[in-house]
């Protein structure tokens, strides 16, 4: 196997606070891939400089062997890197499926194909994503309208629609139902072997992550702490301090 | 025929009659389609893009001075007949007369489009509030720019030839060269609004970022709807430069403060973000103005400063946004209570 995401040594402070320091890891491709920490250990901060969301400090990112960390948001996305939000961002004043259709993957697309419409295919294929994660019945409402679980769920159609090879997640399961959180680990992993893209997931729910992830990296203060296999980071006593703040 | 076409087909019947049935009101029907093409091209960023430009009427008075630089450069120096202030004697055939016209209307909308692309690359950076004001630097810049610039006849403005021909039917003509404006434009935007175009900038309204994470060019999108905007307002400049016939910088061509502001009133008064709002509003606007402007004379300013606070307190979706929630059939939206429905699970 071989990597599809790999960080060198990126650190990241804003002003005096450090929120990452020379945090080295590696995504292999067709992974599910685990980062867990406490709040305020980095995470989404990692995320961010992957996606060029900010120019980070020091180190280098690779996606698919090729530099990164100096490319500006769009491009990046438009590589097949893609990530959804933790505050779930969705365009709240179009409807679910008009949220899917533009949603199509920019670039697939020339300039001019923008004054074209979407065609039954692309009509389908939103329709099929929504069924996928549950929200079929619901594909003509505005997206605004939706609970929050629910955009959560659609924000997730919304990146298989964009046919990424890699995405990025951020707490999944933060915010939705305990009763359906199976069914979205299902999900996951169906899309990870289904649609073979690779995933790499913040997630602060251990049962998920643990019955999910293939590998595991644990931030702390900023630093990588642990990272190994499920059952070596639920053995790792490190890891347990960190998240009982012993240190 | 459905209800449909019989409604379309009323308004384009009443729409060329409607200057040879109110013969006194030509000029003032004129103005109405002047207002809405103004409104529409301001709700292309403002109500479909979420970015607010108070900076459009630059490319309104943009549009009359180079529709006047090309006419009179068809048949004159223009240094040289600035210079003379209305002092020279200057004719111009019927020809040059109806060439300039077409000339200057299609340079007007292609320049002010590569204007709205140089300040857009520039201004795009800004969000918000920030845009407006902004925008509202440039237009005033624009304004002051141009009044000190006596090649084109600075703070005194430049004069066009007078219409050749009878007078009443040089409004006549106006009146239809705006309608026809104004018309492709509304047929232009409802096709537009309809593509893959539409949808990305309805994204870029409701969340840029996330637009940006998902890869949508959010650039290209903007300066190319701001160009197509400016084109429309830039068409719009140069007919009322002919209309006019004498024009000067500051109050008629860059007109911050008039025309400036009322694009935006009527957007808002009618309903932003929806292809009738702006058109609805521009019609009530105007009315509302022409009567304020007669019979509370003195006092007409205060009444438009009410009619903002109020349609920005109280109409925060506009004429339009407020039949939208009570009549969702007329625009086929789902109603109110399917729209709770999405709330019985998370």
């Amino acid at each position: 196997m071989s990597a599809i995401i790999e960080v060198n040594k990126v650190s990241k402070s804003f002003g005096g606070v450090v929120a990452n320091t020379d945090i080295s890891l590696s995504v292999e491709k067709g992974t599910i891939t685990g980062l867990i920490g406490p709040n305020g250990s980095g995470k989404t901060t990692l995320f961010n400089s992957i996606v060029g969301y900010h120019p980070i400090d020091s180190g280098s990112i690779l996606f698919e062997g090729r530099e990164i960390s100096t490319l500006p948001v769009q491009k990046i996305a438009r590589l097949g890197l893609l990530r959804t939000f933790q505050q779930t961002r969705i365009y709240g004043q179009m409807k679910a499926v008009d949220n899917m259709l533009i949603s199509l993957p920019h670039r697939k697309m020339r300039f001019a194909d923008a004054f074209g419409r979407n065609g039954p295919e692309q009509y389908e294929r939103a329709e099929a994503l929504l069924e996928f994660v549950g929200l079929y019945q619901k594909r003509f409402l505005r997206a605004g309208s939706l609970s929050f679980g629910q955009q959560k769920l659609l924000e997730f159609a919304m990146a298989l629609m964009n046919e990424p090879t890699s995405l990025l997640l951020d707490e999944p399961t933060a915010g939705i139902n305990p009763t359906l959180i199976n069914g979205l680990i299902d999900r996951l992993r169906r899309a990870n072997e289904e649609f073979g893209i690779t995933l790499f997931v913040i997630e602060h729910n251990m049962r998920v992550i643990m019955n999910m992830a293939d590998h595991i990296y644990c931030l702390a203060h900023g630093q990588l702490l642990a990272q190994g296999s499920p059952s070596d980071i639920q053995g790792d006593q490190r890891v347990i301090d960190a998240y009982l703040g012993a240190h | 025929m459905g209800k449909r076409a019989v409604f379309y087909l009323a308004l384009i019947i009443f729409m060329i009659i409607a200057p040879f049935v109110f013969p006194v009101f030509k000029t003032q029907l004129a103005t109405v389609w002047l207002m809405i093409i103004v409104a529409l091209t301001w709700d292309m960023t403002g109500g479909q893009m979420g970015y607010n430009s108070l900076g459009n009427i630059t490319f309104y008075g943009t549009g009359m001075y180079v529709a006047a630089v090309v006419t009179i450069a068809l048949a004159y120096d223009v240094g040289e007949y600035t210079g003379s202030s209305g002092g020279g004697i200057y004719e111009f055939t019927d020809g040059q007369y109806f060439t300039g016209m077409f000339l200057g209307m299609l340079a007007a909308g292609l320049f002010c489009s590569v204007v709205a692309v140089v300040i857009g690359y520039i201004t795009f950076g800004l969000r918000g509030p920030y845009f407006a004001i902004g925008t509202l630097g440039v237009a005033i810049a624009a304004g002051e720019l141009v009044s000190n610039w006596d090649w084109v006849g600075g703070g005194q403005g430049i004069a066009l030839p007078v219409y050749p021909g009878d007078f009443e039917n040089g409004k006549i003509l106006f009146y239809f060269l705006f309608a026809a404006t104004g018309v492709a434009l509304f047929l232009f935007l409802k096709w537009l609004y309809t593509t893959r175009f539409g949808a990305a900038i309805n994204a870029i309204r409701d969340d840029e970022e996330k637009a940006e994470a998902m890869g949508i060019h959010t650039l290209q999108y903007k300066l190319a709807t701001w160009a197509m905007a400016a084109f429309f307002v830039g068409v719009a400049g140069a007919i009322s430069a002919f209309q006019l016939i004498h024009f000067e910088p500051l109050e008629s061509a860059y007109q911050t403060i008039n025309l400036g502001i009322f694009m935006v009133v009527c957007a808002l008064l009618g309903g932003k973000g929806t292809l009738w709002g702006p058109v609805v509003g521009a019609i009530l606007f105007h009315v509302f103005k022409e009567v304020t402007w007669t019979y509370l004379l003195g006092w007409q300013w205060v009444a438009l400063g009410v009619l903002i606070v109020a349609t920005v307190v109280y109409f925060e979706g506009g004429v339009v946004g407020w039949l939208m929630e009570r009549k969702p059939h007329w625009f086929s939206l789902p109603a109110k209570a399917d729209e709770a429905a999405g709330d019985d699970q998370s």
